[in-house]
């Protein structure tokens, strides 16, 4: 089966300055990748390089995917359209008949569990989960076959972190997306994908991978604590991922 | 499509609710005249009723509607131009901001002259014609219209074209969709500054150059000390600056900024 994407020797730099050098990765159909390293490490920049927005310096990347999306730290919803439309406003390009969009809006708004009333409101008039689950509807709303996820739930709070952990399981499991999901929280990591991948430092390359046991959704609170206390502890490749000031970054 | 009709149906009275205060506004305008015009006098100032009647035998006089046809025509035709040619200088200059950069001195010289200088400049150049009077609206227009584009431009959230993008919307999707749809916030109150501008600037070169329209009379009625006509010409053209400015850039703005109400803790919630 080939690789739903695939990362061969990527590098970047911004202004002769180097973020990141010879990255490869792949990416199996329907896995969710964690991509994992702190800030400033150009897990942003691989992401837009990944989905096609950045033309990287160096390297190839090879999408086997049909259909893409990501979702942002920000929600990036269009202020002056209700959540519909900005459901809607993925699937003006997706080559949906018209008349089938409202059941294909419904059904993204279904999976991300948004009330059917909160869909004719503004996104000045939702909450900041609300506003991401109307950006999650967005991405799911093209029925797309790979999702980039870039530190999504990072300004949530963590009971609501959780609960939209838990969405993009559920979601992963019936939509069947393969994804890259990138985050700097290792739990979060530990919960949602079947493999991780530490990114190095200063961006050279891919420092390790690491399998993950059973599916994500399959797994529980116990092995997902059990997991991260292993890593953490006894595991090298995780021993600096969370004790980088990025301000020293050269 | 009832859901529609229901709301621009609750615009329409919330905006005539509002109008309460626009008349209270008034109420309070007219008293001060009628005071002024008690105190000074009928030469200084006439009284507001007197004012009123010549006003409005002037709106149903055929001849003195073809004066004001005129100058609202001039007036659009310049604020046309203006708004068009600002749009598109001030969107290019958004976008590139090598050409804000050369706009921006010019900016500043050409706001420097007074409006005035135009007139004479271009009564020079094009005669006493409706040339004159679209040229110096076009000049005196256009700055602030260019301002509000490029500064909505500029200051556009990058992030949603990015957004776009992912969505596979092309370069000219995420200008129509994304980025003109941003420069709307500060384009619509431009413009109708620039809207305001041209009928003023309408009035003033028909009237220096002698070019008919409502200018043309306001100065017969000044030729003739004539306080009550001249007063009366300028009531007719703040009621057709209202009429175009509600009629037209309100309405425009109402339909495009329309969620900005429900960010209100008034806003109708549906
Ligand atoms: N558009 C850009 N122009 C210049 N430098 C950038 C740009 N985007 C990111 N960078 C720099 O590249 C480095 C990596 O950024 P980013 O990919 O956002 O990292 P991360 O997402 O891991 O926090 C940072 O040092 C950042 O300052
Ligand atoms: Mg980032």
């Amino acid at each position: 089966m080939s690789a739903a994407l695939e990362l061969h020797r990527i590098g970047h730099a911004y202004f002769g300055q180097s973020v990141l050098n010879s990255i490869d990765l792949q990416i199996a159909p329907g896995e969710v990748v964690a991509l994992v390293g702190p800030s400033g490490s150009g897990k942003s920049t691989l992401a837009h390089i990944a989905a096609g927005l950045v033309e990287p310096r160096e390297g190839r990347v090879t999408p086997g995917y049909a259909r893409h999306a990501m979702i942002f730290q920000e929600p990036r919803l269009l202020p002056w359209a209700t959540a519909a439309q900005n459901i809607g406003f993925a699937l003006r390009r997706a080559k949906l008949p018209r008349r089938l969009r409202p059941a294909r809006v419904a059904e993204a708004a279904r999976l991300a569990e948004l009330e059917p009333q909160d869909l004719a409101k503004y996104p000045v008039e939702l909450s900041g989960g609300m506003r991401q689950r109307v950006a999650i509807a967005r991405a799911l709303a093209v029925r797309p076959d790979f999702i980039f996820f870039d530190e999504p739930f990072t300004a949530l709070d963590v009971a609501l972190k959780r609960r939209m952990q838990d969405l993009v399981i559920a979601a992963a499991e019936e939509a069947q997306f393969a994804a890259l999901f990138i985050t700097h929280d290792l739990v979060e990591a530990l919960r949602i994908a079947h493999r991780i991948a530490v990114l190095d430092l200063r961006g050279r390359g891919i420092a390790g991978l690491r399998i993950l046991p059973g599916d994500p959704g399959a797994r529980d609170e116990a092995t997902t604590f059990a997991l991260r206390q292993r890593f953490l502890t006894e595991d090298p490749l995780f021993r600096h991922i969370h004790d980088v000031d990025e301000r020293r970054r050269p | 499509m009832t859901r529609i009709l229901a709301d621009r149906a609750a615009r329409l009275l919330d905006f005539l609710w509002s109008g309460w205060a626009g008349l209270a506004a008034l109420a309070l305008l007219f008293a001060c005249w009628q005071a002024g015009h008690e105190t000074w006098g009928d030469f200084i100032l006439p009284d507001p009723l007197a004012t009123l009647g010549a006003t409005w035998s002037l709106a149903i006089s055929s001849e003195s509607r073809g004066l004001l046809l005129l100058t609202a025509q001039r007036a659009l035709a310049g604020f046309t131009l203006a708004a068009f040619s600002g749009a598109v200088i001030g969107i290019i200059a958004g976008y590139a901001p090598a050409v804000m950069r050369l706009a921006r001195p010019l900016l500043t010289v050409v706001l420097g002259v007074p409006p005035i200088a135009w007139i004479v400049l271009t009564m020079m150049w094009f005669g006493t014609s409706g040339a004159t009077v679209a040229a110096t609206i076009l000049i005196s227009a256009t700055p602030v219209v260019f301002v509000a584009a490029a500064e909505g431009i500029a200051s556009r959230d990058r992030g949603l074209g990015t957004m776009a993008e992912v969505f596979r919307y092309g370069a000219l999707g995420r200008f129509w969709f994304i980025d003109l749809r941003q420069a709307a916030a500060p384009l619509f109150p431009a413009l109708a500054l620039a809207l305001g501008t041209s009928f003023k600037v309408a009035v003033m070169a028909e009237m220096l150059a002698n070019a008919g329209g409502v200018g043309g009379a306001l100065a017969r009625a000044r030729a003739m000390l004539d306080v009550p006509q001249a007063l009366a010409w300028v009531v007719l053209a703040v009621i057709a600056l209202v009429v175009v400015e509600y009629g037209l850039i309100r309405p425009m703005q109402a339909e495009i900024e329309g969620w900005r109400r429900a960010a209100q803790p008034w806003g109708v919630k549906k």
